[in-house]
């Protein structure tokens, strides 16, 4: 009973860290956007996690531990579970539910998880998206896509059969957001005024650099329950050394970005060292349960430069990522997963191919399926705000409201 | 009287200030605008790099007697004077009248 305790405890707090995320993700995406649009992007980050925690809570929950499979890959749910109902034994709460944890912290912790899907979405469509046209794409994405992504590893499926292996969610949250975010933004189109007709590239500078760089700590914060927790219970030697691998990971993440940015644009540009960071983050957290110390610098300074690069490739193929969201979560996210076949405890070409194996089958199910419900929402609702709309920005338009309301706003940008 | 505007560095701007009250010069109403001209800044963000000619200036506006024109306008020159491009530049126009709203004070008696 203590030892349940004590393992809930731990599970609890982490549960508050990722929660803590989303203050993250909504300050630094403001942070990286413009002053016009601002309430706008904080609207759908707190969208995000109230529709996310009450849809998993109705479908996601139990469709993402279906119990069993049908043809192995369709999660064996068929609606006849709705809602939370905790396993009980003589009428009371089954502890023996789960030594690491009870069937409320299991809830809360992955429904927690499940939002942060959705909010990577958010970061890349931003300043140009259609509000209802993205909150319906996400309660639809985080009710369904994630939770069967989700089902296939965590929640015992085939690729759990297969010796897939995700600790924290790389490709189980991260990758699945940044496919989901790729498609989003090539179908979007860029912001106005972002690739002139002759394809150069212009820059649209954040309105908040400070925000964005309390989202990243926060993020960074976040990242120690988020790692921390996943390994489901309060053991002190895989705790203690998933948080050291996680942070050493965020700094060699970050100090690579910076590296790596400053010497292909010769400026110090705070915000890719701030990608850079998360990249790192990202990049560890397959595997944080499983990587030496030195695995970890080395799979952060590897992510940084994937960051530096995978920003440079999007903007080259004339898609329009206002915060690096593809490259940090969806680049780094495969670099991650990979990783573990090839850093650590788990490393080894077959476990290499595995991965991969994983990457693309998570990979081509998120495309089409975010593909799908969003070109259907692009043909009936339409997905992009008007011109006019969106020169004149989102806040006005959408909102009727001025995010600082007594500061004079900034000329059209 | 004559309206004297003047665009000049924020940088000058603490200089400028002091100058003007030693002269006497005790009203003038400021803001910050941003001016494009000769001078480029250069901007790079996230790999893109952009110079822009739209610099941040700040705009000072005062009203003088004619007489003080010639003297205000060379306190304004001497102080905000760097020797670089963008410096700034000094606009004089007439003033038909002006009022002290607290006294109802007319003309030049208003503006001491």
């Amino acid at each position: 009973m203590e030892l349940l305790t004590v393992n809930n405890v731990w599970m609890m707090v982490c549960t508050a860290l990722v929660f803590f995320m989303h203050l993250g993700f909504s300050l630094l995406e403001v942070g990286l956007t413009r002053q016009k649009n601002a309430i706008n992007i904080l609207f759908k980050n707190v969208f995000i996690i109230c529709a996310g925690l009450l849809t998993y809570s109705i479908i996601g929950f139990n469709l993402m531990y279906p119990g069993s499979f049908i043809a192995g890959i369709i999660p064996d749910y068929f609606f006849d579970l709705f809602g939370l109902s905790a396993p009980m034994a003589d009428g009371s709460l089954d502890l023996a539910y789960n030594e690491g944890y009870t069937y409320w912290t299991d809830f809360l912790f992955q429904g927690m998880f499940a939002a942060t899907a959705a909010t990577i979405v958010s970061g890349a469509v931003a300043e140009r998206i259609k509000l209802g046209s993205f909150m319906l794409f996400s309660v639809i994405y985080i009710t369904f896509v994630y939770p069967i992504v989700g089902s296939w590893k965590w929640g015992g499926g085939f690729l759990d059969g297969l010796g897939f292996y995700d600790f924290a969610g790389s490709t189980l949250v991260h990758s699945v957001g940044g496919w989901a975010a790729l498609i989003a933004i090539y179908l979007l189109g860029a912001r106005l005024g972002k690739f002139s007709k002759d394809g150069q590239s212009h820059a649209i500078p954040g309105h908040n650099i400070p925000l964005a760089t309390a989202g990243v700590f926060i993020l960074w914060l976040g990242w120690f329950g988020f790692n921390g927790g996943s390994v489901l219970s309060a053991d002190p030697s895989l705790t203690s050394i998933t948080l050291v691998t996680t942070c050493l990971a965020a700094a060699a993440g970050g100090i690579s970005a910076f590296v790596v940015s400053t010497i292909a644009y010769k400026n110090y540009d705070l915000t890719m060292f701030l990608n850079g960071i998360l990249g790192g983050l990202v990049g560890i957290t397959a595997g944080a349960d499983l990587m030496s110390p030195l695995d970890a610098v080395l799979i952060g300074l590897v992510a940084g430069g994937v960051i530096v690069f995978g920003v440079s490739l999007i903007d080259k193929l004339k898609l329009d990522d206002p915060v690096g969201a593809v490259a940090v979560h969806l680049a780094c996210g495969i670099w991650g997963t990979l990783a573990v076949g090839i850093f650590g405890s788990m490393a080894g070409f077959d476990q290499l191919l595995v991965q991969l194996a994983g990457v693309g089958i998570i990979g081509a199910f998120c495309c089409i399926s975010a593909f799908i419900i969003l070109s259907i929402i692009k043909a009936t609702m339409g997905l992009r705000m008007e011109e006019k709309e969106e020169t004149e920005g989102l806040d006005a338009h959408e909102h009727g409201m001025d995010a600082y309301a007594e500061f004079g706003t900034a000329h059209d940008r | 009287m004559k309206k004297i505007e003047a665009i000049i560095r924020k940088s000058r701007f603490d200089e400028v200030k002091k100058a003007l009250h030693e002269t006497e010069v005790n009203f003038f109403s400021y803001w910050d605008v941003t001016g494009v001209g000769n001078e480029k800044q250069g901007h790079v963000y996230r790999g893109v790099s952009y110079s822009t000619s739209d610099i941040q200036r700040r705009k000072i506006s005062l009203v003088v007697s004619d007489h003080n024109v010639e003297r205000t306008v060379e306190t304004i020159i001497k102080a905000a004077h760097t020797g670089s491009v963008g410096d700034g530049k000094i606009f004089v126009s007439p003033v038909e009248e002006a009022y002290r709203i607290r006294t109802r004070e007319k003309g030049t008696d208003s503006l001491s």
